[in-house]
């Protein structure tokens, strides 16, 4: 038996964007466990529903993260339209989830870029990141905004996007497709890459299940975690099959990532096609009273938005789980028996957004 | 250290932001902005940094890992503030666990404002900062 | 019945252990735990889910009245029962991994309370 020591992992690391601190319990080379303490990020913006009506509360939701900022504010919308029966219009609908499957393309690209860097692949971190820039441009063409766009509002969105836009956006993604899958394919087929994710972090159904692991994370151990099925906005109308792989370790869950790309482009491509003119708000008078429990998939997994109103213009609670948080404890198991060399790259698995976890 | 301005360090922390300004300065340093054309050199060290990029607000939590990451840095050193939250608390101002912005703790020498911060502004501060970063090593000299 | 984005099940302290075992057994998986302070009251949602459907145990408490932890059964619960104790002030027994209020090491005292 090794000799047994503690090493502390960030909050200030070259790898992670953002501060999380793990205390690794090491046996020579060998993760034992390890101890996650976060904080760093904490803000307490639940608490901001007192000092800030529920409409102007959008734009605090928005903010709690970057990368799914979108989706963050159509869940937080949903919930308070479900909380005042609010119907919204069909094409405010479509809308919704044609940013939020241009939200996830980014996301993946940029987890894709991030993972690549934390394996040391510095030209595929680059290449990838080059591609989300073409993302970007879309956002920033329908909305004037790169990354926090604020469209959403409860009843409906702020803008609209001609149908012009609409087919030009399609015909930029199938432009993409050829390089996406040259970028993708490296992941994927790359001998010295594959040496790095393949057989490495596994996490079995039955733990993913028990940790209650959402997003890639269950996905990649055949757990079907897919909120798209509840048919929230346009889903219900759109044709797809959630991505499931029965492996378990890195490998599958970049393949999971990367399938998602491409079945984005698809349901961009089948909403474009099915999206009806009219309306893209409808006026909400009232205030919320009662509660409700929406569920989003994100980029990372579920998201669990609470609202609950009490007939006044401040809301009593709003909660909202975001994927990351639940995703830790799955972490935490991956990281067990781990090298630590491995450390980094399976702390990247997850996709972890912190800023979300703390919020 | 007459033309130090050609390659100064550049470090980045994130505070307390909510990533949006993090992916728009990681986003400066990838092909489409690249800001590594003024000489700059993305760092993860603090002992070999010479600007600090410092994103979100402060809270109770990692206000000592900012004040330890700035006494770190060797001398002379340039801090930016990124983001409209860096620069005074910004949307979760109120919030219960924000103290506000950077210069609550350490002296901050270049704002970017903005939510988030355009990669076009980051290069702006950056710029500034690097010119900043020349005078102040001037003036280093110039006592010895 | 009120459409709360789930069914809505009524709790009581004695009953919520021996629920959540029936639960997991039944194949469900924890989603979230939800605390919201009403009138002197916290009233907790624990969330759980199987495929597209959604539970949601509903227990509304007294500030000093102490509650199990679920650990024992949804090891995964820890991070959030200690959210909830050090935020709102919740009293939860034998959680698996306690952090004993440090684990947003926050200078204010249960802020949500």
């Amino acid at each position: 038996m090794g000799k047994r020591s503690v090493v502390p992992f960030g909050p200030h690391h070259p790898v992670l964007p953002e501060p999380i601190h793990l205390d690794l319990v090491l046996e020579d080379e060998t993760v034992i466990e390890a101890v996650p303490s976060i904080g760093y990020i904490h803000r307490g913006l639940e608490t901001l529903v007192k000092k800030k009506d529920y409409k102007q509360y959008v734009y605090v939701v928005e903010r709690i993260c970057g990368i799914c900022s979108f989706m963050h504010g159509m869940g937080y919308c949903e919930s308070i339209e479900h909380v005042m029966n609010v119907e919204v219009p069909v094409r405010a609908k479509y809308l919704r989830t044609i940013w939020a499957e241009l939200s996830r393309i980014h996301s993946h690209l940029l987890w894709l870029g991030l993972f690549a860097d934390a394996f040391g692949f510095e030209s595929l971190f680059m290449h990838s990141w080059r591609l989300r820039e073409k993302i970007l441009d879309m956002f920033e063409y329908s909305t004037g905004g790169r990354v926090i766009f604020s469209v959403n509002t409860v009843g409906g969105v702020l803008k609209d996007m001609p149908n012009e836009m609409l087919t030009k956006f399609v015909k930029m993604l199938d432009e993409m497709d050829g390089e996406l899958r040259k970028v993708t394919g490296v992941f994927l087929n790359d001998y010295t890459v594959n040496s790095r994710l393949r057989d490495v972090g596994f996490l079995t159904y039955e733990k993913a299940w028990e940790l209650g692991a959402v997003g890639p994370m269950g996905k990649a151990s055949g757990l079907n975690v897919d909120m798209r099925q509840r048919k929230y906005a346009a889903y219900g109308d759109l044709d797809f099959t959630p991505i499931t792989s029965n492996v378990g370790d890195c490998y599958a869950r970049t393949d999971v990532r990367i399938q998602e790309i491409f079945q984005s482009i698809d349901l961009i491509r089948q909403a474009v096609a099915k999206i009806p003119e009219g309306p893209i708000a409808t006026d909400v008078k009232g205030t919320p009273n009662g509660e409700y429990f929406m569920r989003v998939e994100q980029p990372r997994g579920e998201a669990v938005f609470y609202t609950r109103g009490n007939g006044s213009m401040y809301l009593d609670r709003a909660r909202i789980r975001t994927p990351t948080f639940a995703n830790i404890p799955a972490l935490l198991e991956t990281l067990k028996g781990a090298q630590l060399a491995d450390v980094p790259l399976l702390v990247l698995t997850i996709d972890p957004c912190i800023s979300c976890t703390e919020r | 250290m007459a033309n130090v301005k050609r390659s100064p360090w550049l470090l980045h922390y994130d505070g307390s932001s909510c990533n949006g300004c993090d992916i728009e300065v990681l986003a400066c340093t990838t092909p489409v902005y690249d800001v590594e054309r003024f000489g700059v050199v993305n760092t993860g060290d603090p002992f070999h940094a010479d600007i600090f990029l410092i994103t979100g607000g402060i809270n109770s939590q990692n206000k000592e890992v900012v004040e330890q990451i700035y006494s770190q840095m060797p001398s002379p050193k340039v801090v930016v503030a990124v983001g409209t939250c860096a620069c005074t608390g910004g949307v979760f101002k109120e919030c219960y666990n924000i103290l506000g912005g950077v210069d609550t703790v350490i002296p901050v020498d270049i704002y970017v404002p903005g939510c988030a911060a355009r990669p076009e502004s980051i290069i702006d501060g950056v710029v500034k900062a690097v010119a900043l970063f020349q005078e102040k090593a001037d003036a280093m000299d110039s006592k010895k | 019945m009120e459409n709360i984005g789930g069914n809505k099940i009524e709790m009581t302290i004695a009953d919520l252990l021996p629920k959540t075992i029936a639960k997991k057994e039944d194949g469900w998986r924890l989603s979230q735990i939800c605390s919201t302070s009403l009138d002197g009251k916290y009233e907790l949602s624990y969330s759980f889910a199987k495929d597209m459907e959604y539970d949601i145990f509903r227990l509304v408490i007294d500030h000093d009245d102490v509650v199990p932890s679920i650990t024992s059964v949804y090891s995964a619960a820890f991070l959030i029962e200690n959210e909830l104790k050090e935020l709102f002030g919740v009293k939860i027994e034998r959680i698996g991994i306690d952090f004993d209020n440090k684990l947003y090491r926050i200078n204010e005292e249960t802020p949500f309370k």
